[in-house]
């Protein structure tokens, strides 16, 4: 996208600009009309956890010039877009357009109600720890030169085994290392099957995927449902970090999850770290850029690849294990309900960087939590059309901003040597 | 692959991460092919060296031995999952005949029930056939998008998309004579998978947004979206709160074939679909391009040929086919929308394609085999009381193994000439 033509890059500034208009359109048409006088009140404070020791004012705005005002500002900068363009910035204020137009949305939707801003935030944060650990495995992976499909494979095994693990020694944490064990088990067989065996690679994560599904299920029916003690896994509860979970606004927000929250936000750090600042990433990306001149100056190929896809699904299976430890607090069948492609999705949207993974997961996650806190509000949008939005927003991300990507040149290609 | 109780199912010799280097003794240089071009590699070798690679490297064998080897792995999870089994498993090493021999008795006995529901009568065979008539239409809508290089994994939402069409057609609109109200619900059923097809069709061609992305993500939406429409009074059959829709009227159910038994018409309509497919895709322009699109796209461009013209017709044909499907079972086989009524056929036809090597014969071969697997399943959960899921254990087994050929050349130690990877899709780039 960077290197587009001129012509192109007019084409896709009048696109974008035309795009912003239409949001502009939609929420001054929409939202900003027929609710003169209503007031939306945005709730800041953590109403069900603990208190924190500040507390801060609810925001109170009124709907329709707020709504109007919004709808100004993105048809303003719509209208530059089209125009004149912001170049290789495009993306990023065609990024923050749509953010005013949510806030526009929420505004209007929460008409008359208040809308719990940090229960949303918080939620958020939840739903994208899986979907932030998948697209971190699929980073590792692919950054080494092997597409992983097979996320959602990883996340049904180690979701499986967590809750099996933790139900029968009553240990969160011992369930949580059966899961990251799972989640390398399935790695493991995509790196045997890929690497070795060089089966096409996105055919083996698809049929690991149908294999997950088959066994957990099977075995969900065979002895999980016969022995409900072994479905009952001890869940991580919520550690407030001191002090900082203290923090108004901030604290409930960062610093007051359950553990598998925490090693999210770390993985992203030690991966995006040991990525780019390392000699054991560069290696990696070596592989997956150029395995041939890797090889030659001695860096072991096959070696790495291995590792890499394994510690990929290491890390999936921590994402898995957010289900079963976390989430629901027992397993059930197909219960990742097709995060590990939502999961590929944030990778592909945060181009194969891990905090660009963080990024993208936060948007599909903040997708994830309005549609349930819509329908707490009752908006008026049946709660069934709701739960589409996830899946409608990731669509249109990776139709709209990402676009063709510039994917690691080795990937998906089996390496053989001479 | 969770069992905790079952790591040894892997009959991969485990391979440590040095041991996998490039030399192993079954890979040659021969097979050190270009991706984009599959040519035969056994070219140079005499006659008889010929025979024996087209005999030993062939796909027949190689997924006869896949199906071998998927039905052991299956033994042992049947086995396994036997508490008798699992009994006798704890004085293993005091007598170790007890557990063989329960681990023998309990998957002879799954399978035997399950051979016995695929093909042990008329009625097995009319259940098989009924399973076989989606797969067959499922997997074609894999096999076609995978000749242009592409995957399509959104054959569900094409199903959904197809079925919530035609049964809509066929309960709202009344009045017609049956010659013209049964080929209309048909035909809307092909035009809503089809319009469910050409969606991520056209994002792909016009925007690059990778297909298997956004027909995963068609998937879900459209698995929502019934159960919003099943909830609206104009579907929803009155009197009941739960996901099911009125009953579609006499005039446009696809009638069976025998009295008494629940195979339908729609049997003709795969045979005829099968064969104008196979002429579509082996001897028309159209799938000369498709094909062409799909080994070297470049090369297709610089020949004069459209590639997003044939990315967004593989896959709305694609969605033609899986749309039927979905039209079929709901005019053939249910007469009512219900919550879920695709059961994973968009998934299984991935299967029914990667068996089929993506040609129409084998996906048609294997449409049938899966069929009676279905069929053989349903029958032995209720004989045995091992559970159907066994089923998609064992296809997801069998396509491991075919779609790794080298790995099934390793366990049975043939030495091979064929080309070693079983590679059918591209990949994110493509």
């Amino acid at each position: 996208m960077t290197t587009a033509t001129p012509p192109d890059l007019d084409r896709r500034n009048r696109r974008f600009g035309i795009f912003a208009l239409v949001l502009a359109a939609i929420a001054g048409a929409v939202f900003a009309t027929g609710t003169a006088g209503v007031a939306t009140t945005f709730q800041l404070n953590d109403v069900f956890g603990e208190p924190a020791y500040a507390t801060l004012p609810a925001v109170v705005v009124p709907v329709a010039p707020t709504a109007l005002f919004l709808a100004l500002v993105i048809a303003g900068v719509g209208l530059y877009q089209a125009v004149r363009g912001f170049g290789d910035r495009a993306t990023i204020v065609i990024s923050v357009l749509l953010g005013l137009f949510v806030l526009a949305f929420l505004v209007w939707a929460a008409r008359g109600q208040q809308l719990q801003v940090l229960a949303l935030l918080r939620g958020t944060m939840r739903a994208a720890v899986p979907l932030a650990l998948g697209a971190l495995s699929g980073v590792l992976c692919e950054r080494a030169g092997v597409i992983n499909i097979a996320i959602e494979g990883q996340f049904l095994a180690a979701a499986f085994t967590a809750a099996l693990v933790s139900s029968a020694t009553g240990s969160p944490w011992l369930g949580l290392v059966g899961g990251i064990l799972a989640g390398g088990l399935v790695g493991a067989l995509l790196a045997v099957l890929s690497i070795r065996y060089r089966a096409d690679q996105i055919v083996v994560g698809v049929v690991l995927i149908v294999l997950a599904t088959g066994v957990t299920s099977f075995l969900t029916s065979q002895l999980l449902v016969p022995n409900p003690g072994l479905n009952a896994p001890d869940r991580f509860g919520a550690v407030t970090v001191p002090v900082l979970g203290d923090i108004p606004l901030i604290g409930p927000l960062l610093f007051r999850h359950s553990v598998t929250v925490y090693l999210m936000l770390l993985a992203v750090v030690v991966v995006q770290i040991a990525l780019f600042r390392t000699r054991w990433g560069l290696r990696l990306r070596a592989v997956g850029e150029h395995p041939k001149a890797a090889d030659t100056v001695g860096i072991r190929v096959l070696a790495t690849r291995y590792r890499a896809v394994i510690l990929g699904g290491m890390v999936a299976g921590i994402g898995g294990a957010y289900f079963t430890l976390d989430a629901a607090g027992q397993f059930s069948r197909e219960m990742s309900g097709g995060r590990g492609f939502i999961a590929l999705a944030a990778m592909l949207v945060g181009r194969y960087s891990p905090a660009g993974a963080l990024g993208a997961a936060l948007i599909f996650g903040f997708a994830d939590a309005l549609s349930t806190s819509l329908q707490i509000l009752n908006v008026g949008i049946p709660s069934t059309l709701l739960l589409t939005a996830p899946y409608v927003v990731t669509i249109l991300v990776v139709a709209g901003l990402v676009g063709r990507l510039r994917m690691p040149a080795a990937d998906g290609q089996p390496y053989v040597k001479e | 692959m969770t069992t905790p109780e079952g790591p040894d199912e892997r009959q991969v010799p485990p391979p440590s991460p040095d041991a996998a280097s490039a030399d192993e003794p079954e890979v040659r240089g021969a097979e050190e092919r270009d991706r984009e071009h599959a040519a035969p590699v056994h070219a140079a070798a005499g006659p008889m060296e010929r025979f024996v690679a087209a005999v030993t490297g062939t796909s027949v064998v190689v997924t006869i031995l896949a199906f071998v080897s998927a039905m052991v792995v299956g033994a042992l999870f049947i086995a396994l999952s036997e508490e008798a089994v699992r009994e006798s498993m704890g004085y293993f090493l005091a007598r170790p005949g007890d557990a063989l021999s329960a681990a023998w008795s309990v998957s002879a006995e799954a399978y035997g029930a399950l051979f016995r529901g695929a093909v042990g009568g008329a009625y097995q065979l009319s259940e098989t056939g009924t399973a076989a008539i989606p797969l067959i239409l499922t997997g074609l809508a894999v096999a076609i998008p995978l000749r242009a290089g592409m995957f399509n994994i959104g054959g569900e939402g094409q199903v959904i998309a197809g079925g919530v069409v035609a049964g809509f057609v066929g309960f709202a609109v009344t009045g017609l004579p049956f010659l013209v109200h049964l080929p209309l619900a048909i035909l809307a059923g092909i035009l809503g998978g089809a319009a469910y097809g050409f969606l991520p069709g056209i994002l792909k061609a016009r925007t690059g947004a990778h297909e298997v992305i956004t027909t995963i993500m068609l998937n879900n939406i459209a698995i929502y979206v019934t159960d919003y429409l099943l909830s609206t009074d104009r579907f929803r059959l009155e009197g009941r709160s739960d996901p099911i829709s009125k009953t579609v009227e006499a005039s446009a159910v696809l009638p069976r074939i025998f009295a008494g038994l629940r195979l339908h018409w729609g049997l003709l309509l795969v045979v005829v679909v099968a064969v104008a497919i196979w002429w579509l895709l082996e001897r028309s322009t159209f799938g000369f391009e498709l094909t062409a699109v799909g080994k070297n796209p470049d090369a297709a461009r610089a020949a004069g040929m459209s590639t997003g013209r044939m990315i967004v017709l593989g896959l709305t044909l694609a969605g033609a086919l899986a749309g039927l499907a979905g039209g079929a079972q709901i005019l053939g086989l249910q007469q009512r929308i219900t919550g879920g009524f695709s059961g994973g056929l968009g998934f299984d036809g991935i299967t029914v394609a990667l068996l089929g090597r993506g040609s129409v014969g084998g996906t048609v071969a294997a449409g049938v085999l899966f069929g009676a697997l279905k069929a053989g399943g349903r029958s032995m959960q209720g004989a045995t009381g091992t559970s159907l899921d066994l089923v998609v254990v064992l296809q997801a087994l069998i396509i491991l193994f075919v779609a790794a050929p080298a790995l099934v050349r390793a366990i049975f130690r043939i030495r091979a000439q064929g080309p070693a990877t079983g590679e059918l899709a591209k990949g994110w780039g493509a």
